[in-house]
């Protein structure tokens, strides 16, 4: 039992992509609610075991984009950047891949661990659309999977893919979207003083972005990250290994 | 610890300072505009459909189409504008087949006097038949000959199963089947093949509300009168465009009020012989269709006019044949038909109506088509014949029998609420296998006619309208 490993799966995604839907699917009855970053939001978590490892997944609220307009975004975005979840699942609506396209490409840029879920396949199939999935996956970079939540097609390959994830045998290399050269300039401008701050734990290209909008309170959340990361180091370790027993 | 706190708080201050300076407000425009390009040109490499933009259109149209706001709103517009084409460009043509016909019957009157042959085959043969079948034929080809293709298009587009999706809630709120829109929309063509089409409702009692009811919606050979009457007397006091407006008008009223009553009908029956409530079922909307506009125009101007004309010759040229003996038989000083006229004329009097169009919606029963025509050559036969050239002759004809509008507005309720025509009934005792059910779809229109008519009458007669 001592192989058991924990991992942490964040599910992303539009509202009504059949995100939740698949998030049952996977993890049936063993579900509770976690509160996370401190906010009063609380998350869906539910865990699957797959091969000899244990996933914990996150209900991330359903957004349209995480430029934390609103709370759900926030809570969505942080987790995603501070929380690092080792795989970040993003749930696409195949019937309308190019608006839900948008969040794909937004936590990409943020993590290159994700895999995209084009759920809805059924549906599309039905409408008359069809969905090149290996050509998506060569230019996204990441590794992209159809499934049907509802008709739980796909499964094998989403689980499989997962764990190919996590043992490290993908290698990512998410798109990058490249903005106009003004904003590029200022992001190349800003990238070296965010890294020597943050060095690799968080993002920096991404933070510069952030930073470059006007997103203030992101610094301050980050210092505040940084500090708890230091100061619980220690715990973090206890905290895996409490987590550890509560699955036996 | 303290120091480098401190230090590390001055990094970030600065960081924000710079960020703050670089930051410009139409960043994120651009920024989300940047993401939105990716998405679409990933898209477009990596998903195909297969459907066609016409799907993508076919959603954008319904939006708007059977919108809660705006669907009933074009309903009641494409109608009018149906009624209004139609009013308008028959009027012309109408006048030109009269004209044409009366000119060739001089011929043909001058060729019976030169071969001398007697005066009662002249009367049968060109006073009875052959001014029955023209009036038919100049008065029926026109608006058919517009209004059919026209509607034709509608069909062909996909836009009648939207009106079925718009009606669909209200015929839910009377107890009754959504399905029952569709076959009310078949009963537009033809209630005797609309009376089959209730076949698509599985529940009993739900078809029974739509055969019951599927009378009260305008068939193609009720189409003729409506148009004819309302053009001739329901805009009197307009000229032009406006006149043809009012017209369309009253029409779409006309319909709207069957429509009411097919409501009010299904409401009470739900309630009282057929209780019961609505089942749920799923309206599947075809996509639309651009029309192939020539094949459509043809094929429902030739078949369809032409099976109606047809229809209505058919059953005309013989009625018109029995309207002349009947008219000209004579018991004392009176001919058979007029003994038929003053015995209805009372009763009919007091429905705001007159004997011969009673007799003439009683002789009509086989079909609807034939109603005008024998009412046409009912006054025409009476002796005082008239130069017919033009509408407004036509016109003469009803104003010196002391047509008012009340009379043109009554015959008109009256044709769309009486009983079913007698194809229609061999169809509802063919459906439902029962005599007292054909009793009642027999019964159900005719008594609301006679009231609906009675109360006109004495309202507008009590109110000094006319």
């Amino acid at each position: 039992m001592t192989t058991n490993e924990v991992y942490r799966i964040a599910l992303a995604g539009n509202p009504n992509t059949g995100k939740s839907t698949l998030f049952n699917a996977l993890t049936g009855l063993k579900q509770h609610t976690g509160n996370w970053a401190g906010k009063t939001v609380s998350l869906a978590e539910g865990s699957v075991h797959y091969k000899k490892s244990t996933y914990r997944l996150i209900d991330l609220p359903g957004t349209y984009s995480l430029y934390s307009n609103s709370t759900d975004e926030e809570v969505a975005r942080n987790y995603i950047v501070f929380e690092k979840p080792h795989v970040t699942l993003v749930v696409l609506d195949a019937t309308s891949l190019e608006r839900n396209l948008n969040l794909a490409l937004q936590v990409m840029e943020m993590t290159s661990n994700v895999i995209v879920c084009v759920n809805l396949i059924d549906e599309a199939k039905k409408r008359g659309i069809e969905i090149d999935e290996l050509k998506l996956m060569r230019q996204l970079g990441v590794p992209v999977l159809k499934i049907s939540a509802r008709n739980k097609t796909g499964f094998p390959a989403l689980l499989d893919t997962i764990d190919r994830m996590i043992r490290g045998e993908i290698t990512t290399s998410p798109y990058a979207i490249q903005y106009n050269d003004e904003i590029e300039g200022k992001i190349s401008e800003l990238v070296p003083n965010v890294k020597k701050l943050v060095g690799d734990r968080f993002p920096s290209r991404w933070i510069a972005l952030r930073l470059l909008d006007g997103d203030t309170s992101l610094l301050d959340e980050i210092q505040k990250r940084m500090h708890q990361e230091e100061e619980s180091t220690w715990n973090t370790v206890q905290k895996t290994s409490g987590s550890h027993l509560e699955n036996f | 610890m303290e120091y480098s706190s401190e230090n590390e708080r001055q990094s970030f201050r600065e960081l924000l300072n710079q960020a703050n300076e670089l930051s410009t407000s139409s960043l994120r425009d651009e920024v989300v505009s940047s993401l939105y390009q990716t998405s679409q040109q990933i898209c477009s490499r990596t998903v195909r459909f297969t459907k066609s933009k016409e799907d993508k259109k076919t959603e954008r149209l319904d939006a708007v189409f059977t919108s809660p706001i705006w669907g009933f709103p074009i309903m009641l517009a494409m109608l009018g504008l149906i009624f209004y084409l139609t009013i308008a460009g028959a009027n012309v043509p109408s006048s030109m087949l009269a004209s044409f016909f009366t000119w060739l019957e001089d011929y043909i009157s001058m060729a019976f006097f030169a071969l001398n042959s007697p005066d009662w085959l002249h009367g049968v043969l060109v006073l009875g038949l052959y001014r029955g079948t023209t009036w038919v034929i100049s008065v029926m080809l026109p608006p058919m000959a517009i209004f059919f293709p026209t509607f034709a298009l509608l069909e062909s587009y996909g836009y009648l199963p939207r009106v079925a999706f718009n009606m669909d809630r209200l015929f839910k709120k009377v107890g009754a089947h959504g399905k029952q829109s569709l076959t009310m929309a078949m009963g537009f063509g033809c209630n005797a093949a609309a009376v089959l089409s209730t076949r698509i409702i599985e529940s009993p009692r739900e078809r029974m509300l739509a055969i019951l009811t599927n009378n009260f919606v305008p068939c193609n050979g009720r189409w003729g009168t409506l148009i004819v009457l309302a053009s001739l007397f329901m805009a009197a006091g307009f000229t032009g465009g406006m006149k043809t407006l009012v017209s369309s008008g009253v029409i779409v009223g006309i319909v709207i009020f069957g429509i009411f009553v097919t409501f009010v009908v299904s409401w009470v029956l739900s309630k009282t012989m057929l209780k019961g409530v609505p089942t749920h079922y799923t309206l599947e909307l075809p996509p639309y269709r651009r029309p192939k506009f020539f094949d459509t125009v043809v094929r429902s101007s030739l078949n369809k006019s032409y099976a109606v004309l047809m229809r209505a010759i058919k059953i005309a040229a013989p009625a018109g044949i029995l309207t002349w003996v009947f008219a000209n038989i004579y018991i004392g000083d009176t001919s058979i038909f007029m003994y038929g006229v003053n015995f209805l004329d009372p009763f009919a009097q007091s429905l705001g109506l007159d004997g011969y169009i009673m007799l003439a919606f009683i002789l009509g029963l086989p079909a609807n088509e034939v109603v005008l025509p024998i009412l046409l050559m009912g006054y025409l036969s009476t002796g005082s014949m008239l130069e017919v050239d033009n509408l407004a002759d036509l016109k003469n004809i009803f104003l010196d029998q002391g047509w008012t509008w009340l009379t043109a507005l009554n015959m008109m309720l009256f044709s769309l609420l009486h009983y079913p025509c007698g194809t229609t009934l061999i169809n509802i005792y063919k459906e439902t296998k029962s005599y007292k059910w054909t009793f009642v779809a027999f019964l159900i229109p005719t008594v609301i006619a006679i009231g609906v008519t009675f109360a006109v009458a004495q309202l507008v007669r009590g109110m000094g309208w006319v």
